[in-house]
């Protein structure tokens, strides 16, 4: 028995602000004060805040730590660990009241989610079965190979009403259904985790905070459609995911959850973990299963269905990581406690990455139906610096935004659908007024036309003249008729491509162009952009009011475009001006240099 | 996604060749494997020159220009060395929104070289990236393993001095 438990986030956020030296530190200094025996160093999978990162929480006491250094570890074993007197000024702020400790669930960031995709992460040490058995782990494999027919298991999948997690909303029940009912000599089982919107990493918090609730999953997936191999596809930029991962399905196999004759029931099955080499298409499942067989990953047309034709030309089950950490909760919980959750047509939770201009970036779970301005303004703790809210991007590449007039949304499928947006697999990206959205649609383009794979015209070709309009309307030389050209292109791209990526890469063009149409015409028409980021259209300017004559700004020009005498008026040449912005951070005592 | 191709000489050991027949040898009855044993040449010989490949084309009796077709396809083959140290600047949207696109200029400014290039003395190369995962951070960048988050455009002299030796 230990006295205390220090559980240190492990997640790639917190990883890359330095978690592994405190842990060792950590380790080092409990055998140095002969604490070894009484104190458990675990680490976890993510806690969702990773803003305050690295994050440790000390339980029985429950305290949460944030902004941990190697510095601070000797004062939380000396003062902590061995005095048992909280180091209060490492605790996160949230839980602070005048004299006593709030609890994490009821701080702002925690006390709207609902963790079921998550319920583990941050929890358990992911690199131990024990742990994972502990809480009700393999529970629900038991439960369907030992007393449920598979027929039985896909009926409570049809019954909680889950859909689809990685984007598309489909019922996730009927997928397996459609695999089941198809006659094969093999089948299959693949779970997507190539998780390739930029700013989303919901599916990497997941493999690398509860890896064993996916190969649970999958196996009870391969029982329920009649599949006896499973393939994971995962990005190879996400080493720590694919380690833990290895582990999960080493050990399963050691304990016979995994592998010949599971539980005695006469079921087989067996995992195999297949990289991504980077390619955003991967994520569309015929081009994930055809980079699988070992070739580029391009699309195939649909029909026929993976359900008949899909891996290595066999019936398969594609599903991605949220959607499988989902089932096992089902199974146990049964289908009416899932769709007591969420709204009429999307059942259960969704967890979304909430990320840029935004106080707690990090990994929210939160029952569908939440409004985007819980999320942003409660959970997310609002826009730092004195910014305003402009809009939230949901779906990356593929989904559009949510302006700020919408923002008492209730997000779910339909509704997202219904304002041109998408749900997507979970990206929420929060824009604030210092973002230009002609800008963020330039973006998702370049993006797109660099991972299209080429296969089909209106993809290869439309997205890349669409990227060119753009560029002409950020760069100030568009005219008005432009901005209709662009429109009946994208509608064009949308409807022609052969796949997903096409078939929604102009979603983010549309949805701006709907929402901020404003803005587009101040590119086009006055040549300027409101949020000053389109370096063609801006001007650095001095004021004459302000300027003290320091020569700072002159002396940072690396183009020499500013004229002035020490303790005269400084002035920009405009046309010898490259927008580099050095003056402007010289001047940043006196503030006399601004963008117009 | 167009890819710069190496003009340097191939400079393989008798060493890597062992390692990367040693992996063929494993892999040459699944030609679904070829994707892996790609991954695992470039983690051998830090890039896929085109001796490589055929040497992979060869050992798999796959086709080379379906060696070729996949290293083109795939952002993490690359036809180029990378630097001593490679500068991986995410543009990913959450680290874009918070003003990446200032960090890469300032880091090719500084290094005198574009994304997918290589100084001439080796020692430094710059990618733009696309999401590292570690956007609560954003804006990121990585030098080799090092990660450097909540970036500004001041910090990034300092830290590329860093490894100047």
């Amino acid at each position: 028995m230990y006295r205390s438990h220090v559980l240190v986030c492990g997640g790639t956020g917190c990883t890359s602000s330095n978690s592994e030296e405190i842990i060792t530190t950590l380790e080092e200094q409990l055998v140095e004060k002969g604490l070894a025996d009484e104190i458990k160093v675990i680490r976890t999978g993510c806690f969702g805040l990773c803003a305050i990162g690295p994050i440790m929480i000390v339980y029985p006491e429950g305290s949460f730590y944030s902004e941990v250094k190697v510095d601070d570890i000797p004062e939380i074993v000396e003062e902590h660990l061995l005095k048992g007197r909280i180091v209060k000024r490492l605790l996160y702020d949230e839980t602070v009241e005048t004299d006593t400790i709030k609890s994490l669930n009821e701080t702002a960031f925690y006390k709207k989610q609902k963790r079921v995709a998550l319920r583990n992460c941050g929890v358990i040490n992911p690199e131990s079965i024990e742990e994972y058995i502990a809480l009700d782990g393999y529970q629900a494999l038991a439960k369907c190979l030992t007393g449920l027919k598979p027929a039985e298991v896909i009926q409570i999948v049809k019954d909680s009403g889950l859909r689809g997690r990685g984007g598309g909303g489909f019922p996730t029940g009927l997928k397996w259904e459609f695999t089941a009912k198809t006659e094969a000599d093999q089948k299959y089982v693949v779970c997507n985790a190539d998780e390739g919107d930029p700013g989303a990493f919901m599916d990497r918090s997941v493999l690398e905070g509860d890896p064993h609730c996916i190969v649970e999953s999958m196996t009870i997936c391969g029982y329920a459609v009649g599949a006896t191999e499973g393939y994971v596809y995962v990005r190879a930029e996400y080493p720590i995911a694919v380690n833990r991962l290895e582990v999960a399905i080493k050990q399963a196999k050691e304990q016979g959850l995994l592998g010949k004759n599971i539980f005695g029931s006469g079921f087989d099955f067996d995992l195999h973990i297949r990289l991504g080499a980077g390619a955003f298409v991967c994520g569309e499942e015929t081009a994930l299963m055809t980079s699988i067989e070992g070739n580029r990953g391009e699309p195939r047309p649909r029909p026929p269905y993976p359900a008949v034709k899909g891996l290595f030309g066999k019936p398969t089950t594609e599903n991605n990581v949220e959607t499988f950490a989902n089932i096992p909760q089902i199974i146990l919980h049964g289908a009416e406690s899932f769709a007591a959750m969420g709204t009429e047509k999307s059942k259960g939770t969704k967890v979304f990455a909430l990320g840029g201009n935004i106080k707690n970036t990090g990994l929210v779970e939160i029952p569908m139906g939440t409004t985007l301005r819980e999320i942003v303004e409660e959970i997310g703790g609002g826009i730092p610096n004195g910014h305003k809210f402009k809009a939230a991007q949901t779906g990356g590449p593929s989904g559009g935004c949510i302006p700020n007039h919408l923002i008492d949304t209730p997000i779910d499928y339909d509704n997202l659908t219904a304002i041109g947006c998408m749900m997507g697999s979970g990206g929420l990206i929060v824009m604030d007024d210092t973002n230009c959205m002609v800008d963020i649609a330039r973006f998702f383009l370049d993006f797109t036309v660099d991972e299209s794979c080429g296969k089909c015209a209106p993809c290869r070709i439309g997205t890349k003249r669409m990227l060119e309009m753009l560029d002409k309307i950020t760069h100030g030389t568009a005219e008005l008729e432009d901005l209709e050209k662009l429109e009946e292109l994208a509608l064009y791209v949308k409807e022609n491509s052969l796949c997903g990526l096409g078939q929604t890469a102009p979603n983010p063009v549309l949805s701006t162009m709907k929402f901020f149409k404003d803005e587009y015409i101040a590119h086009v028409v006055d040549k300027k952009c409101p949020a000053g980021v389109c370096k063609a259209l801006l001007n650095y300017y001095i004021d004459p009011k302000k300027c003290i004559g320091c020569t700072l700004c002159a002396r940072a020009c690396p183009v020499d475009a500013i004229a002035g005498v020490p303790k005269g008026l400084h002035v920009i040449d405009t046309k010898k001006c490259i927008k580099c912005g050095a003056c402007m951070d010289a001047c940043k005592k006196v503030k006399a240099v601004s963008k117009v | 996604m167009k890819k710069k191709i190496s003009t340097i000489p191939f400079a393989g050991t008798a060493e890597q060749e062992v390692c990367l027949q040693k992996i063929i040898a494993e892999s040459k009855d699944d030609p679904s494997m070829i994707i892996h044993v790609m991954q695992q040449a470039q983690l051998i010989y830090g890039y896929l020159p085109f001796e490589v490949q055929v040497m992979i084309a060869d050992g798999m009796d796959i086709p080379l220009e379906k060696i070729y077709g996949i290293s083109t396809f795939y952002t993490q083959f690359a036809l180029s060395p990378k630097g001593k140290y490679s500068v991986s600047v995410c543009l990913g949207t959450a680290c874009y929104v918070k003003g990446a696109q200032d960090i890469l200029d300032k880091v090719t400014e500084k290094l005198g070289i574009g994304p997918d290039e290589c100084t001439a003395d080796g020692r430094f190369s710059i990618d733009a990236c696309r999401c590292i995962g570690a956007c609560g951070l954003a804006p990121v960048m990585m030098i080799n393993d090092d990660v450097y988050g909540k970036l500004t455009v001041d910090q990034i002299d300092g830290i590329l001095d860093k490894y100047l030796d």
